[in-house]
């Protein structure tokens, strides 16, 4: 599975990129509004919204579906990177806010002007952010220097498996709670939002948004390159045989936490940078956005599309956060069993998602083929669907 | 005429004797009406005055519309005079009847009849600004007279902190008659605290030191300032009051350090026994079985919405809808001691219920997971939205209300700090399904099987156990005591969809910071996380608190992986 692109998969994902990073955007730009082939701008922000979310799901997949570890908290750094340019963007107001200051409304609202007199209300953390570079910088290391921290802590100790799940989850949880709070200076409750410019531009114009969208779609595909790099050297070799078999490569010689910290800080700074193009594209960022709960979501994502694989992640996020769009306005009532239910379903019975599905399939064909030659085998032969598609791997106690 | 109105409370009181609260209350009356009647503003003082112990409302509803001139006479052709009020009533326009201070019945024509009178053609009984006064201090002071004893001493803690010189006496002579301790000591209290500016230095002196021997908390902010203006003046009441108000204050905020500190104390344990309640069910499930349940929340929920139906169907009726057809049961409408009786049912159906439901998720789910832990954890967790879901819709996504029963509301109050029942209650529940837990795993067959499946399936399983169903009764178990949790967290949190979401977290951390795998831990963990929090909240507040205990307990984790106390074997991924 490891290899160069193949031929299938460089058309399979041209194709893709042709028609996301060249069609839609003309047929934004250059169709008019009437024709049916027009596709909005507030269509082409949606879908540059599902972009983003489609790069989170890659930073799961790296860290979920080849590395084995299973982070409730990628939604975190997603947010951090949302957060870094939410900054610029804020401080890019200026006078337009409606208190017309020059410091963010939320600062005059919560009294800052007092608080730090020094420099006009503004916090001094807050400074460096008018610059873009700096901005942009941030939404790497930010992101990158708290998985790192977690990380280094976490896999030094080897806590693994469904530990980590719970200690990222309480980590996210705590951050959440930091961000709700007004005194700790990124706007509390309210979050950062009523952006006005980027670099210069109307954040709201159809060509900001396109550029926006075209960005996120480039990003995408630069992670996805990525990834299928890293995931075809030994590298990703030896994080499958991370995910497999931990204790395996341990005892071969390898710091396998090592390998495991690079995989999360990768995974963190991917989904910074998801984060940073979201929030553009959607106007706000709270701290609801890093509750356990979205990381969660996230990981629904990938399960549903199929992990361990690339394209999957990415079907699965385009594809829920699609149904997510019409049924919360078809059947909002109802949308939390459909979630529910389809998340059990996948669990259950789709272990490699959509994408293993046709694979899934002929593995039934194959076995009706044989129950019919040989209708009297020994049960044992004919085992659950599940438990065939499960690697040959050990129990985990030797 | 005079010496009817004279007589009048004598023969009342002869007619009345049939009981002695009436007749008091007939007599008070009578002093209203002769205050009313008569023309000498000091003699009216004087009565007013005595009104002070009557425990009757028209003498209250009477002085209220005198003060605030609303009160009249009725003069018959034959027969007294007779003082009345207008029974108003809200919202409605015109004539209202009359009613008779003297007995509260309706002021009557000749021929028998209701007569009905309008205000503005009526002239109001005089009163005089010195009246007025008299009378606001009778009303202040009518509360002490309450019938019920916390009210009257919430009242005479009230007009203590007023501090003024004219209470003194009422203050006085209630506290001969008074028969409850508590009053009897905020008499005290609110008598010294008015004598402590007072005059004369041996006055002054001895009402200080009272209020240190009284321990009286309420006092220390009067007396700081006292203590402030001693030092800024010290020639004002002399330097042996500075020094005595002084040691007082110290005295005083020493009790106060101790009694907070026995009140975070108390707040701490009992926030320890609520995450232990609501973290056994977990340890359960996920440090003895090794499944991580993301429901573990919502089978909680399970629970509290179980006590929410009993509580119902004891009382008024139940009102819920499945899938959208509306469902009306019919309560019993118990009340009083027999409505009470519904805690105990709830406790013990709500356990059912999870357990169920525990049974439910284990048979259809989990099982086929036990391999897979991480997908165990997405599963149930895609579990936990469908019942959120199904609470919104089956109770609304409003809370839901569920009373606390007679014998857990209010508080215990021992020298200044109140203990709440409920709290009290939950910290032994906590230590009887502690207890229970371990009665049934160390003790019983069933526990010997669900640890020897725990240690060692294969081997638990070659040697004829039932692995399968040890399994299944573990986790409806751990259910089981997640759904008692959600029970008794009705008593303390809001009943809502989102109940679990507020645990879940916590429960998790704890299970893990104490050593999966033994309830020892589970119980150190929850207490140490429980105090921590109580000792912070103070400084930090609640939120930040809470974050510093969170980032604590991973930061802990990394010098102990494998939590507090570590459940030896020999496997690797132990």
């Amino acid at each position: 599975m490891a290899g160069k692109f193949s031929q299938r998969e460089l058309l399979i994902v041209g194709l893709l990129a042709f028609i996301g990073l060249v069609l839609l955007p003309c047929l934004n730009a250059f169709v008019p509004a009437g024709n049916p082939l027009h596709v909005s701008t507030f269509a082409l922000s949606v879908y540059g919204k599902y972009l983003t979310y489609a790069v989170l799901a890659l930073g799961v997949n790296l860290l979920w579906g080849y590395t084995g570890i299973l982070s409730l908290g990628q939604c975190l750094f997603f947010s951090l990177g949302g957060y870094a340019l939410g900054m610029y963007l804020m401080l890019q107001i200026g006078k337009l806010g409606q208190y017309q200051k020059e410091i963010p409304d939320f600062m005059v609202f919560l009294e800052y002007e007092a608080k730090y007199p020094a420099t006009g209300g503004l916090p001094a953390h807050w400074i460096p952010f008018r610059n873009f570079g700096f901005a942009a910088l941030m939404m790497i290391v930010v992101p990158a220097v708290v998985a790192y921290g977690f990380g280094f802590l976490a896999f030094r100790s080897r806590i693994k498996g469904v530990y980590f799940s719970i200690l990222s989850q309480a980590l996210t949880y705590a951050a959440s709670l930091m961000f709700f709070r007004n005194d700790f200076t990124f706007g509390g409750n309210n979050g950062l939002t009523d952006f006005k410019f980027i670099l210069g531009h109307d954040i709201n114009s159809p060509v900001t948004k396109r550029t926006l969208y075209i960005c996120s779609g480039l990003l995408l595909l630069g992670v996805y390159v990525f990834c299928r790099w890293i995931t075809s050297t030994r590298f990703g070799m030896i994080q499958r045989a991370i995910r497999d078999s931990e204790n395996r490569v341990l005892f071969s010689g390898y710091a396998t936490a090592n390998f495991k910290l690079f995989v999360f800080v990768a995974a963190a700074i991917i989904a910074g940078l998801g984060g940073a193009l979201f929030v553009p594209q959607v106007g706000i960022i709270n701290p609801s956005e890093m509750s356990p709960e979205k990381s969660l979501e996230a990981i629904v994502w990938v399960a549903v599309g199929g992990r361990g694989n690339l394209l999957g992640p990415i079907i699965g996020a385009i594809g829920i956060n699609s149904l997510k769009s019409y049924a919360t306005h078809a059947f909002a009532e109802q949308w939390p069993y459909v979630l529910g239910l389809l998340f059990i379903f996948v669990t259950l019975f789709m272990p490699k998602g959509v994408v293993g599905l046709p694979a899934q399939f002929r593995e039934i064909w194959r076995r009706f083929k044989n129950r019919n030659q040989t209708a009297d085998l020994p049960k044992a032969v004919i085992a659950p669907t599940a438990e065939a598609e499960k690697p040959l791997q050990p129990t985990g106690k030797e | 005429m005079k010496l009817l109105l004279f007589l009048c409370p004598l023969l009342l009181a002869v007619a009345s004797v049939s009981s002695r609260a009436a007749d008091a209350t007939a007599k008070f009356r009578a002093t209203l009406v002769e205050a009313i009647l008569s023309e000498d503003v000091d003699k009216q003082v004087e009565l007013v005055n005595q009104l002070v112990d009557a425990e009757d409302e028209l003498i209250a509803r009477g002085l209220t519309a005198w003060r605030a001139s609303e009160l009249y006479v009725h003069s018959p052709a034959s027969g007294a005079k007779a003082p009345f009020l207008l029974d108003v009533q809200p919202g409605v326009v015109g004539d209202s009847k009359g009613i008779r201070l003297f007995d509260g019945t309706p002021v009557l024509d000749p021929t028998g009849k209701p007569l009905t009178f309008n205000a503005s053609s009526l002239t109001p009984v005089d009163n005089s600004s010195k009246l007025r006064k008299a009378i606001k201090t009778a009303l202040d002071l009518f509360a002490i007279g309450n019938r019920d004893p916390h009210l009257r001493r919430d009242a005479v803690t009230k007009l203590g902190q007023a501090r003024i010189a004219e209470y003194v006496p009422f203050f006085e002579r209630r506290m001969k008659i008074e028969t409850d301790k508590e009053v009897i000591r905020s008499l005290g209290e609110a008598v010294a605290l008015t004598r402590a500016t007072d005059a004369d230095p041996k006055v002054r002196l001895g009402a200080i030191s009272q209020l240190g021997e009284l321990r009286s908390i309420n006092s220390i902010d009067f007396l700081r300032e006292l203590d402030t203006e001693c030092k800024l003046n010290p020639a004002k009441y002399g330097e042996d009051t500075g020094r005595l108000v002084h040691s007082v204050v110290l005295q005083l905020e020493n009790y106060i350090r101790w009694g907070t500190l026995v009140g975070t104390a108390f707040r701490g344990v009992s926030l320890s026994a609520v995450l232990l309640v609501a973290a056994l069910g977990l340890a359960i499930t996920f440090g003895l079985m090794g499944v991580i349940n993301m429901a573990h929340g919502e089978v909680m929920a399970v629970g509290a919405y179980t006590a929410y139906a009993v509580q119902c169907l004891f009382g008024n009726g139940l009102l819920f809808s499945i899938f959208g057809y509306q469902v009306s049961l019919k309560g019993a409408g118990f009340s009083g001691g027999f409505f009470d009786v519904y805690f105990l049912v709830a406790l013990v159906a709500s356990f059912v219920t999870a357990a169920l439901v525990g049974l439910g998720l284990e048979r259809g789910i989990i099982r086929f997971l036990y391999k897979r832990p991480l997908e165990s954890l997405l599963a149930t967790w895609g579990v936990s939205l469908v019942l959120q879901q199904l609470f919104r819709h089956t109770f609304g996504a409003a809370n839901v209300q569920v009373d606390a029963p007679g014998f857990l509301q209010g508080s215990l109050v021992v020298s200044d700090i109140a203990f709440a029942y409920n709290r009290i209650f939950i910290i032994g529940f906590a230590v009887f399904i502690v207890f229970g837990a371990w009665l049934l795993l160390t003790k019983t067959s069933l526990g010997l099987q669900i640890r020897a499946v725990m240690q060692n399936r294969a081997m638990a399983s070659c040697l004829g156990v039932r692995t399968d169903r040890v399994n299944m009764m573990t986790f409806a178990l751990g259910s089981g005591l997640a759904g008692v949790a959600g029970a008794c967290m009705s008593q303390i949190a809001n009943v809502g969809p989102s109940l679990g979401q507020s645990y879940i977290v916590d429960c998790f951390m704890i299970v893990v910071l104490g050593g999966v795998g033994n309830l020892v831990g589970t119980v150190s963990a929850s207490a140490g996380v429980g105090v921590t929090n109580q000792v912070l909240e103070p400084w930090l507040g609640a939120v930040l608190g809470k974050i510093t205990v969170l980032v604590a307990i991973i930061l802990f984790l990394q010098w102990r992986p494998s939590g507090l106390f570590v459940t030896r074997s020999r496997s690797l991924d132990g």
